[in-house]
């Protein structure tokens, strides 16, 4: 399966990353064959609508599940309508999420946030 | 709104410098005048005027509504939306209405022509008189994204037939600022004697110097210290319509609401004599 997370560099020692649809790189690892990709979130700078944007990349990723610390709505409908599942990051380790999420550990995203909207202005 | 008239937009930057005191208190004194509030994310001029509601009509824009039989899924309206309002995902288009800005660029790009529009009321003009000044209000419903609609309704619909129009402008700097100023004679800038008075005044005056647009400037709030927005006026040759005094009296009929210069001869007196410099000033 594909996991996806957002995160602040793109080295494994880089920190998950709080903000979903602003943040620079997303983290793509494949379960089975163990690849990680790091992709740059061409959202980040979106005048508006960073997360409908981030989402959809995630999701053109086919992405099964999303590691995040929280998540906006707007961002939360798009992933939910493309069928991944949101869980919540613990700590900000990459590779302590990964293993936290195989270990079925973490647990399922259910809060979530009206947004952060309006950052580029209208 | 047609030619021949004079339409006078008062702005700031920041809130709370004295735009809507300004303006409410200049249309209260001038003859065969229209207040227009184009603050519609929180208007306020109707608090000071109570004005007799004569008309109201609601305003709609329109959103993308795509059929789903005639898309094919090549995402040309998703990659084309600069909002990123849309999203296809499972093999449907989502449409995020509250972040669409009405652009219909979406219908424009779809090859198979599946996107058609629909109305969506996003807030409504209110139409009243007070004495003897017309009072016109926009107010945009809560969570809409852009009042632009609504301004843009609010000065081109000839609503009232006046020869003077005083438009209160939103605070800052962006599109529903420069919609209120787009068709303006003269623009009036409030500012007030602090660091972030001044630091939003000078993005208006770049505004409506972009614009071209003639303007002066009424400090408010004045007291006898230093004043930054007076300095940066001096140093710039921007011309100062009027200083008017940190005054207790008039904060305290400001704040129950009333229009000062109908309260009050000396007030009435002050805009009156602000009346008279602005008209001399747009008529150089």
């Amino acid at each position: 399966m594909i996991v996806a997370m957002p995160v602040e560099g793109k080295t494994m020692s880089a920190s998950i990353n709080k903000s979903f649809g602003r943040t620079q790189y997303f983290l793509v690892y494949n379960t089975e064959t163990q690849q990680k990709t790091f992709l740059a979130n061409e959202a980040a700078n979106a005048q508006g609508g960073a997360g409908i944007q981030a989402s959809q990349f995630i999701v053109d990723q086919h992405t099964n599940a999303l590691l995040i610390p929280m998540i906006g709505k707007n961002a939360a409908d798009v992933l939910k309508g493309a069928g991944v599942e949101l869980y919540m990051t613990s700590g900000c380790s990459i590779s302590g999420n990964i293993t936290a999420f195989l270990d079925g550990k973490l647990e399922s995203l259910t809060q979530i946030h009206a947004g952060f909207h309006n950052h580029g202005g209208k | 709104m047609g030619v021949n008239k004079l339409k006078i937009a008062i702005l700031s930057g920041k809130g709370g410098t004295g735009k809507t005191l300004v303006s409410v208190n200049l249309a209260a004194v001038c003859n065969d005048s229209t207040y227009i509030d184009c603050d519609v994310e929180e208007p306020n001029g109707h608090i000071f005027f109570k004005p007799v509601i004569e008309d109201k009509s609601d305003i709609k824009v329109l959103i993308p509504v795509c059929d789903d039989a005639k898309c094919t899924g090549c995402r040309a309206c998703v990659e084309f939306c600069n909002f990123n309002a849309l999203a296809h995902v499972n093999g449907s288009l989502m449409i995020f209405e509250d972040i669409c800005h009405s652009c219909g660029g979406c219908k424009l790009v779809c090859p198979e022509n599946a996107i058609t529009e629909k109305e969506k009321t996003i807030g409504k003009i209110e139409i009243g008189k007070s004495n003897e000044t017309n009072v016109i209000s926009g107010i945009m419903n809560t969570g809409e994204e852009s009042g632009v609609p609504i301004i843009d309704e609010l000065l081109n619909r000839d609503f009232i037939d006046t020869y003077n129009y005083f438009i209160d402008c939103p605070p800052g700097s962006s599109c529903t600022v420069m919609e209120s100023i787009k068709d303006a004679d003269y623009c009036i800038l409030v500012t007030e004697p602090t660091v972030m008075g001044l630091h939003d005044f000078k993005m208006v005056y770049e505004l409506v110097s972009l614009f071209k647009k003639p303007h002066s400037v009424i400090l408010n709030k004045c007291t006898i210290e230093y004043n930054p927005a007076k300095q940066f006026c001096l140093d710039e040759n921007i011309n100062i319509l009027m200083e008017i005094p940190y005054d207790s009296e008039l904060a305290l009929l400001n704040s129950q609401g009333k229009i000062v210069a109908r309260e009050s001869r000396k007030f009435n007196e002050m805009f009156s004599i602000l009346l008279e410099t602005v008209l001399k000033e747009v008529h150089k």
